[in-house]
C-alpha cells in the first residue's frame, strides 16, 4: 500500500513538473518572437542634442541629420538652449562666429576680444563657405524637413529666451520637453550631444 | 565618354560639398523607379567614399560604378526593389 501512495504522488509530481516546463517553454518561445520581431526591425536611428548656436556649431548637427536621413534613418535634433537660434527664423540666418577662444584664429584673444571682431570672423568664415560651395545653414534645415529629420525646439529653453512658436522656422516640432528626447535617445543606435 | 549604363537621369552636384552630393542623391533616387539608373557628376571628392558608404549601407540602391575624370567623379546608382 505504502509503496503504490508514493508512486502516484511520484506520477503528480513529474506531471506537475511537465506542465512547469511546458509553462517556461511557452514563456520562452514568446520571449523569443518578441528578440525576433525587434530584429527584424532594421530601421536605425539617432539623437543629437543641439546646444549651440554659432555659425561654426550649427553644421556638425545638421549635417549628420541631413545625411542620416539619406541612410533612411530616423533622426531627431533636439534643440535646447543656443541650439534654439539655428531654428529660430530670423536667428538662423545671422549666425555669429565668435572670434574669441578659438585657437583656429589668425588672430590672438586680446585682438579678438576688440568690438566687431567677431563680426569680421564670421565675415570670413562665410566668405569661405560661399567659396568652397558649402550649404548654408538654411539649405541643410530645408534638406533636413524635406527629408524626414525632426527638428525640435526644447519648450523650456524657448520660454528662457523668450521665443514664441511663431519665432521658429515652418515645420519644426515645439511643446516638447526633455522626457521626449530621452523617449527618442533611450530607442537610438546613435545619440550625441553637440 | 561612353558608359554601358542605361542612364534614366543625371543629377548634377557639381560645385556642392559635403554632404549635399550624398543628400540629393537619395532624392534623386527616390524619383526613380526600381531598375532605373541615376548618374551623378559630382566635384567634391569625399563623394567617392561617401557615396560608396552611403550606397552599401542603403538597401534600395546599387552601386555600380565610379569614375575618377580629370575634375568630375561620376557616380552610377541603380534603383532595387
Amino acid at each position: 500500500m505504502s509503496t503504490d501512495a508514493s508512486t502516484a504522488d511520484e506520477s503528480t509530481a513529474e506531471e506537475a513538473d511537465l506542465a512547469a516546463l511546458r509553462a517556461r517553454v511557452d514563456d520562452l518561445e514568446a520571449q523569443l518572437a518578441e528578440v525576433d520581431a525587434d530584429a527584424g526591425d532594421d530601421q536605425r536611428s539617432m539623437t543629437i542634442i543641439a546646444t549651440k548656436g554659432s555659425l561654426d556649431m550649427a553644421y556638425p548637427p545638421l549635417i549628420l541629420a541631413s545625411t542620416a536621413a539619406a541612410f533612411g534613418w530616423d533622426v531627431v535634433v533636439f534643440h535646447t538652449f543656443w541650439g534654439l537660434d539655428v531654428l529660430h527664423e530670423e536667428k538662423a540666418e545671422n549666425l555669429q562666429l565668435s572670434a574669441v577662444g578659438n585657437p583656429s584664429m589668425p588672430m590672438p584673444n586680446a585682438l579678438a576680444a576688440l568690438p566687431g571682431m567677431d563680426r569680421l570672423a564670421t565675415r570670413m568664415m562665410q566668405k569661405k563657405i560661399d567659396e568652397n560651395g558649402t550649404a548654408s545653414i538654411q539649405e541643410l534645415i530645408d534638406v533636413s524637413l524635406e527629408s524626414g529629420v525632426d527638428l525640435q525646439a526644447c519648450q523650456m529653453t524657448m520660454e528662457l529666451m523668450d521665443y514664441d512658436d511663431e519665432d521658429m522656422i515652418d515645420g519644426v516640432t515645439t511643446q516638447v520637453g526633455a522626457a521626449t528626447a530621452l523617449e527618442h535617445m533611450a530607442d537610438a543606435d546613435v545619440q550625441l550631444l553637440v | 565618354m561612353a558608359t554601358e549604363y542605361d542612364v534614366t537621369t543625371t543629377l548634377d552636384v557639381k560645385g556642392q560639398s559635403c554632404p549635399m552630393p550624398v543628400v540629393k542623391t537619395r532624392q534623386g533616387v527616390d524619383d526613380l523607379s526600381p531598375g532605373e539608373v541615376l548618374e551623378v557628376l559630382a566635384t567634391d571628392s569625399g563623394s567617392v567614399s561617401d557615396i560608396a558608404g552611403w550606397a552599401n549601407s542603403t538597401d534600395d540602391v546599387e552601386l555600380l560604378d565610379q569614375n575618377e575624370g580629370a575634375d568630375v567623379y561620376t557616380h552610377y546608382v541603380r534603383k532595387v526593389e
